[in-house]
């Protein structure tokens, strides 16, 4: 499989190319010589600058979906254009809601197989190799695809920096949808913005995490009260989200969000492999756990072994008094 | 309401992961449990197939030696049967080949509603439910926090990067659920001795109308074919608090300029 042309499935927000689209397209242009996206929305035209800008040449439009969720139309809209012979060698897709029902609706309409969870992604002998972190980060696994066709590639956020190569405005190019009969049948009623004070989880500088160790449910009002005074973002180990004390939108980890912020601060957190592949990309890492023994230790620049209920309300206290 | 619950029994999390030398597929060996994610599914199916006030719980699964034992544990929890497809020519298969097996074996539940968790604890690769939904022509909503089922329709609370959309999809779909968003309800000594008796259809490759190059190494068309330990990240200072270690915490951020 020759990787010359490579896709890019662009998901925007606001009128602009996401965060991980343009690390996508920038990846892109180090793998192919033609690199070119796949967008959708009612206003495709308003991101064909930023696509460009970070090397699509163009930018397919598959149009505004309205309430239609992306996953059943994008797919075959991309099926299509393979079908027609418009094929590319690869097609890049982030790891996100959408994308991956889009990858694997592809996957089904197109009979290819897809490689998920891609921390980064190189060319080996002419082949796109995918690269993957497993059992917790502590080893890397190398796939690739074995026969012909797209391969179809789903890439974690933060795996690559997003560099503009200042190329000029992609050519929206209109593509037609073919019939999705029912699966395209979800309709979507209400859109609901939950307010979140706070840069993001993914762009924080410094992220504060809480887990098991927290104790109990209503503790997590600490993580927030010092996420705050750090200008952090707050997240949670996949323990206490299963347990149900905050949403699944705070997990980091494997299932959840992958974080490369300058400082992590695990508190309460054992240091669970699903956790580590999400948060070991930080910049620094400081633990606060009781368990002397806890896997997190070995990773963090500063370990403090101590109880989280009388270390974090002291370092509150502190910050509060800095003003 | 007829609801199917895709399940996966894998091995236990909490036992180190190790790959085959030869074929670098996951190994399971000894007693596979219930997936974890699954637990959630499985106790939304049967909340919903109680507030419609008739139907039962179909697990469909896949895995190798016949195993039942995560099975056994949903089956207590309450599903009323199950159906497992267990076949040599299975091993290697991808998350593509265990969408064909799985939609193949709900299409002989023929439910209303199709529901898995958005990806599995040992695979994690979080494709499958939306190829199953592709291959059966059926839509899908992945991601739900809320489900209810009303007038042949499914509505869905599903999880975006801003918040979450209420989502409306007819009936039969498919739907996929994220941790957290029931309590599973622990099987009860009476459940565990009712799911001994309950039926755990054993199925074939071939009973399902695939053929073996559909499936295992054959249909997969992919590989992995290196493994290697990554960089390893050292550990730093570990200091025991006596009272003042949150001083130690507030100077490394000074000294990182971040206060």
């Amino acid at each position: 499989m020759a990787t010359d042309k490579v896709w890019v499935v662009a998901e925007s927000s606001g009128g602009a190319p996401t965060s991980l689209t343009l690390e996508l397209l920038t990846k892109a242009r180090s793998l192919g010589s033609v690199v070119e996206a796949v967008a959708w929305g009612d206003d495709v035209a308003s991101t064909a600058g930023a696509l460009g800008s970070h090397g699509a040449s163009k930018a397919y439009d598959v149009g505004d979906l309205g309430n239609a969720l992306p996953g059943s139309r994008v797919a075959a809209a991309i099926a299509a254009q393979i079908a027609a012979g418009n094929a590319p060698d690869v097609i890049l897709i982030g790891t996100t809601y959408d994308g991956r029902d889009i990858a694997g609706r592809l996957s089904a309409r197109i009979d290819r197989p897809v490689l998920t969870n891609l921390v980064d992604l190189t060319v080996e002998d002419g082949v796109p190799v995918a690269h993957h972190a497993i059992f917790g980060g502590v080893q890397m696994a190398k796939s690739r695809f074995t026969g012909d066709g797209p391969g179809i590639f789903v890439v974690r956020a933060k795996s690559f920096a997003a560099e503009p190569d200042g190329g000029s405005a992609a050519e929206v190019v209109p593509v037609e949808v073919p019939d999705t009969g029912a699966t395209d049948a979800a309709r979507v009623l209400e859109r609901h913005v939950e307010e979140r004070s706070g840069p993001q989880l993914d762009e924080a500088e410094i992220v504060v995490s809480g887990g098991r160790g927290l104790g109990q449910a209503d503790k997590y009002e600490m993580i927030e009260e010092l996420a705050k005074l750090l200008k952090a973002a707050p997240g949670a180990s996949r323990a206490i989200v299963d347990a149900g004390w905050v949403p699944y939108a705070y997990q980091v980890g494997q299932t959840g969000k992958t974080v490369k912020p300058t400082v992590y601060l695990a508190v309460g957190i054992s240091g669970a492999t699903q956790h580590m592949v999400g948060m070991k990309g930080a910049k620094n890492i400081i633990a606060i756990n009781k368990d002397q023994e806890a896997p997190i230790f070995s990773i963090a620049d500063l370990g403090i072994v101590g109880d989280v209920h009388k270390v974090v309300p002291k370092l509150i206290e502190a910050l509060k008094a800095r003003g | 309401m007829n609801v199917a619950v895709c399940v996966k029994q894998i091995p236990d999390p909490a036992a180190p992961g190790s790959l085959q030398p030869d074929t670098k597929n996951l190994v399971r060996e000894g007693k596979l449990i219930l997936d974890d994610s699954d637990s959630y599914g499985v106790e939304m199916s049967l909340q919903l197939a109680e507030r419609a006030g008739g139907g039962e719980v179909t697990l469909v699964s896949m895995a190798p030696h016949e195993e039942t034992s995560g099975l056994r544990t949903a089956l207590a929890m309450g599903a009323a049967k199950a159906i497992l497809v267990s076949d040599d020519v299975l091993a290697g298969t991808d998350a593509l080949g265990t969408a064909k097996v799985l939609a193949a074996a709900i299409k002989r539940a023929e439910p209303d509603l199709v529901v898995a968790a958005t990806e599995s604890t040992d695979g994690y690769t979080g494709t499958t439910p939306a190829q199953v939904a592709e291959l059966l022509g059926l839509p899908s909503v992945t991601f739900a926090k809320k489900i209810d089922v009303s007038d042949g329709k499914v509505r869905v609370e599903r999880q975006t990067e801003a918040g979450f959309d209420e989502v409306e999809c007819p009936l039969p779909a498919v739907v996929t659920v994220t941790a957290g968003v029931v309590e599973p309800r622990y099987p009860s000594f009476k459940g565990i001795m009712a799911a001994k008796g309950k039926p755990v259809e054993q199925l074939k490759v071939a009973d399902l109308g695939l053929t073996p190059d559909q499936v295992g190494v054959a249909g997969a068309r992919e590989e992995v074919f290196d493994v290697a330990a990554a960089e390893e990240r050292k550990a730093g200072e570990v200091v025991v608090d006596e009272g003042d270690a949150y001083e130690r915490i507030i100077a490394f951020l000074e000294q990182l300029k971040l206060l």
